[in-house]
């Protein structure tokens, strides 16, 4: 073993993020101490963020099987049966700690991480998606983090060619120092074309392709799996750099090879670089890895072998190369001028075995870097504060005494309000397959060759996370479920990124075993498998947790992608009906904390077997083409998801609306509950809608009718809110311009 | 029609291209690597949006020194049409086949909407099948696409009829409202002198079917054809 290494000691150990316990289990799967490198490959491997060493007991909760699901979790990417010969591949991922330390490449390098696990199966990318939280934007910090990710997300994804098609953003003061990038990426394959990140055939090649490995985002996992202090700053050589435009040429040259026939299996180099994939690949083959890493292309001069397995630079993968073929595919990388290196074979002893100038730097059997990695189940606790914040009486406060000016608040809040100053910056048409655009309840991407089409949204409420953990979870599934079928879409699969605080604390392992739980009982209620996802912990700083955030991704498909169907009202005429509850709850509500700055309450009690029937009720209806419109009622309520009807489409209509008396005002117009459709019909199809919706014994009530160009609604015949169109999309339109508009737009010369 | 779609490393919209002209219009169509220097079994080329070479240097400064490119001035001068859009307009310009540069939008950020443009002269062949007038919906995105040329060369392109379409509102008039990028004169696209070479920001492509947003961008695909029809050969040749 090399000498110029330093010697490895418990406290190194400590300082690489491994506890005495794991360092010892280290010493006893080795029956010696391990190298410097070999600590180093340990520490990022057995990282959280690698490992998921917290959260394995709890993931196994979770419905994964389904006869459409064709790759389940443990591979890089989920992938699910389209027919026709096609496949869905699908994965979320997060980004969150490098995006608060350096945004702009934190968001960035998210987007090419997410990429990179999709194409890796074979799959090009058609369109990704990013769930973001921050702060409230009017702390400075928290727009300068606005800003900086939404220019990173739109700088990787534009130039890499990928739509980005929806997503969320929501604001909280509990996100201020600990933001989420989430970000979901959709592909399509041949069902008969996927490929696997399996390093199998001893002899075959290890073959190195993509861009140079440099000492940028070393210890990137180990980062994203400890909490922020106030030496975070001193992080930022950990933010990885991204490059779109390489990326783009890996894409293209990765495709091009694996058409080549081969390719026997193919990793991405992301979190932990080579020492991930040199060791997660030979571990789902049960081989081995011989590497010689002085081979490994390299743009820093004197790199140790600790930094080229550890280096987490980006747009990198490492592919499995028949053995005899590797000239064949070496061919193809240069054609699009990347270095595509063998780097060493596939042996049949399960090691990990990398030499350095000659010597041995590195010896480890690749299950103890990966099935042999610690698994704990930490200690749980309900939170204390608990029942307290559950207790509160949103009853107590007065009921609004201007309805119609508090709905214009709610349009202008940044969770709620129009995002379009976001989306606009991303290109959402490229591949021309996009049908419904950023703005609607899911985004729809047609099939092209096929009738078909495909609707994705993400979904996730921190509020009630932290209120109701379990329903927290549960109403992640229910909620994007419900905006795929919204758009016309039957939901076929799902990937969750979970957010969370410290799994050190025993009040968030509970929290995250309550979501899971959750999470489960929705995926089983509504028939979604649960195809991968993401586990970010140590979302905190200085002690101070984010709200429990699991945020879940659902694709549905179209049969025929004329059946699409957006949010907004379409003609003057139409009926305004309601499925599900008139009346919602003000516990964890956008009315509560926006207007009375409280996170507090007991939430809406959920139904899943409502939630499926409501569902399946406005699915059947939508294919059997008698909806005009339906919106998906979530944040602010019923008034807010009526105010949205009005002027999130092309021409803004107004409605008459009449809602049931005996409730509180704020309840009915702002509360927040499960399983409830705005949906609007052409007044002739009206006795079919309610027949259709009857069969699955769902309630259903004509509220009003489209019209005019004043949203008027009313209460036992009196008006409540009376507004005119024009001042909803006023307070609805300005959106986020004041943070992420860019500069205002001068008048151009006069010319002639 | 022979239609050649050019391929540097980075662009993106070969593939919307080739999609539309083959599926929609069934027209033969071909992708052309940047290397590939024998144009003469094409009749159009059209050079697509996306980040070639990463837009490093200037957008499409890179490419404008590209094999394909230096061939692609012969192709014009022997006749050959040329229509450029996005990326493929900056790479025209740098190339020097056009007038004239793209500079960053004045917003400072990537925008992408649909615009309006409205039809300024039917000459070229893109063109002929229109009206003057005429306005067109495509959608633009760019972050580079505010057109400048200096005050001799404007004169020029204004005096020689060779400004093809300009940012416009749904009806016709073209104001600074309906500018998406600053671009001098809302200036959206330009020709060359004979006509033959057109460069514009917007995305004909992505308005080529119906459901994707308009359709008002296989009219320029249309008018070509027409013209093809009518002379009973390639314009100019």
């Amino acid at each position: 073993m090399t000498g110029a290494e330093p010697k490895v000691t418990p406290e190194l150990a400590l300082a690489h993020g491994l506890t005495l316990e794991e360092y010892d289990r280290i010493i006893r799967l080795l029956a010696r101490d391990p190298t410097y490198t070999e600590l180093g490959l340990f520490s990022a491997l057995w990282s959280e963020h690698c490992s998921y060493k917290s959260s394995r007991v709890f993931l196994r909760r979770l419905p994964t099987r389904a006869p459409h699901v064709l790759q389940g979790p443990g591979e890089n990417a989920g992938v699910v049966d389209l027919g026709d010969g096609l496949a869905l591949v699908m994965k979320i991922e997060s980004h969150n700690h490098p995006s608060f330390i350096e945004p702009f490449q934190g968001a960035a390098t998210g987007v090419g991480g997410i990429l990179r696990d999709i194409f890796t199966m074979g799959a090009r990318p058609i369109a990704l998606l990013d769930s973001l939280r921050f702060g409230p934007p009017e702390d400075p910090t928290s727009a300068y983090l606005l800003g900086g990710v939404v220019a990173g997300i739109a700088h990787y994804g534009n130039c890499f060619g990928c739509p980005t098609v929806g997503g969320e953003i929501a604001f909280a003061p509990e996100y201020a120092r600990n933001p989420l990038v989430n970000v979901l990426c959709l592909g399509l394959a041949r069902r008969d074309r996927v490929f696997r990140a399996r390093a199998q055939g001893v002899g075959n090649t290890f073959l190195y392709v993509g861009a140079k490995t440099g000492r940028d985002g070393i210890h990137g996992a180990t980062m994203a799996s400890e909490a922020f202090d106030e030496t975070s700053a001193q992080r930022r050589p950990t933010v990885q750099v991204g490059d779109p435009f390489t990326e783009k040429l890996l894409l293209e040259a990765c495709l091009e090879a694996m058409a080549t026939g081969a390719i026997v299996g193919i990793q991405d180099m992301g979190a932990a670089g080579l020492a991930c994939s040199a060791s997660e690949m030979p571990a789902r083959a049960r081989t081995g890895a011989e590497l010689d890493l002085d081979r490994v292309p390299q743009r820093e001069p004197e790199m140790s072998a600790y930094e080229i397995f550890l280096s987490e630079s980006q747009e990198r993968m490492l592919l499995v190369v028949e053995k005899g073929r590797e000239a064949e595919v070496q061919g193809v990388f240069a054609k699009w001028e990347l270095d595509a290196v063998s780097i060493g074979r596939v042996t049949g002893d399960g090691i990990l075995r990398a030499r350095m100038r000659g010597e041995v730097v590195a010896e480890v059997p690749v299950q103890a870097l990966t099935d042999d990695a610690p698994v704990y189940e930490r200690p749980r606790a309900r939170p204390a504060w608990l029942d307290a914040a559950r207790a509160f009486d949103p009853r107590s406060l007065p009921e609004p005494a201007d309805p119609g000016g508090t709905l214009l608040r709610l349009l202008a809040a940044p969770t709620i309000t129009s995002k379009e100053a976001v989306w606009r910056q991303y290109d959402h048409m490229v591949g021309i397959n996009t049908l419904v655009w950023p703005g609607s309840d899911a985004a729809v991407l047609r099939i092209k060759g096929t009738p078909k089409a495909i609707a994705v949204a993400t979904d996730g409420n921190g509020r009630y996370g932290y209120l109701d953990p379990f329903q927290g979870g549960a109403l992640a599934v229910a909620e994007a479920a419900r905006n795929v079928v919204c758009a016309g879409g039957r939901p076929l699969a799902m990937t969750d990124c979970l957010n969370f605080g410290s799994p050190e604390q025993p009040e968030i392992m509970w929290q995250f075993a309550e979501a899971v739980e959750g999470i489960a009982a929705a995926c089983r209620a509504l028939e979604i498998p649960v195809v991968g996802g993401n586990v970010s912990f140590y979302n905190e700083t200085l002690g101070r947790a984010i709200l429990p955030t699991p945020i879940v991704g659902v694709a549905g498909l179209l049969g025929d992608a004329e059946r699409r169907t957006t949010q907004w009202f379409k003609e003057a005429g139409d009926l305004v009906l309601l499925l599900g509850d008139p009346v919602g709850s003000l516990g964890g509500s956008e009315y509560l904390a926006t207007l009375h700055g409280r996170v507090a309450g007991p939430l809406h009690p959920l139904d899943l077997d409502r939630e499926r029937a409501v569902q399946a009720a406005c699915l059947a209806a939508i294919e059997a083409g008698c909806v005009r419109s339906a919106h998906d009622c979530a944040d602010g309520g019923l008034a807010v998801t009526l105010a949205e009807c009005c002027v999130t489409g092309p021409r803004r209509l107004g409605a008459e609306i009449a809602l049931p008396g005996g409730s509180r005002l704020d309840e009915l117009l702002f509360g927040e509950a499960p399983s409830r459709v705005v949906v609007s019909v052409a007044a002739e199809a009206r006795a079919r809608f309610e027949r259709i919706v009857r069969e699955w014994a769902v309630s259903v009530i004509v509220v009003g009718r489209v019209g005019g160009d004043r949203l008027t609604i009313r209460v036992d015949g009196a008006p409540v809110v009376g507004l005119e169109v024009a001042a909803l999309a006023e307070a609805f339109g300005r959106g986020l311009t004041r943070w992420v508009g860019g500069l205002v737009e001068q008048p151009s010369e006069d010319g002639a | 029609m022979r239609f050649g779609v050019v391929i540097f490393p980075g662009t993106w919209s070969d593939m919307d291209f080739h999609h539309v002209i083959s599926e929609v219009l069934h027209q033969p169509v071909e992708y052309l690597w940047h290397r590939d220097t024998d144009l003469s079994r094409f009749d159009c080329l059209i050079l697509p949006g996306g980040f070639s070479y990463g837009d490093y240097l200037r957008a499409g400064a890179i490419a404008g020194r590209s094999p394909v490119v230096a061939a692609l001035t012969d192709f014009a001068a022997r006749g050959g049409l040329v229509l450029g859009s996005c990326n493929g307009f900056q790479i025209l310009c740098e190339a020097g086949l056009l007038p004239g540069t793209l500079m960053r939008n004045e917003c400072l950020q990537f925008r992408c909407q649909p615009t309006h443009v409205v039809v300024d002269q039917t000459e070229t062949p893109f063109t002929r099948g229109l009206r003057r007038g005429q306005v067109l919906k495509m959608p633009i995105a760019h972050g580079e696409g505010r057109y400048h040329a200096e005050t001799n060369a404007l004169r020029t392109l204004r005096e020689t009829n060779r400004i093809v379409f300009r940012y416009a509102t749904e009806t016709g008039e073209v104001t600074s409202a309906a500018n998406p990028n600053g671009s001098v004169w809302n200036i959206a696209g330009v020709c060359n002198e004979e006509g033959t070479v057109v460069g514009l920001m917007p995305h004909p492509e992505r308005a080529a079917e119906p459901g994707v947003g308009s359709t008002d961008g296989l009219l320029l695909f249309q008018s070509l054809l027409g013209s093809l029809v009518e002379n009973g050969s390639v314009l100019g040749r």
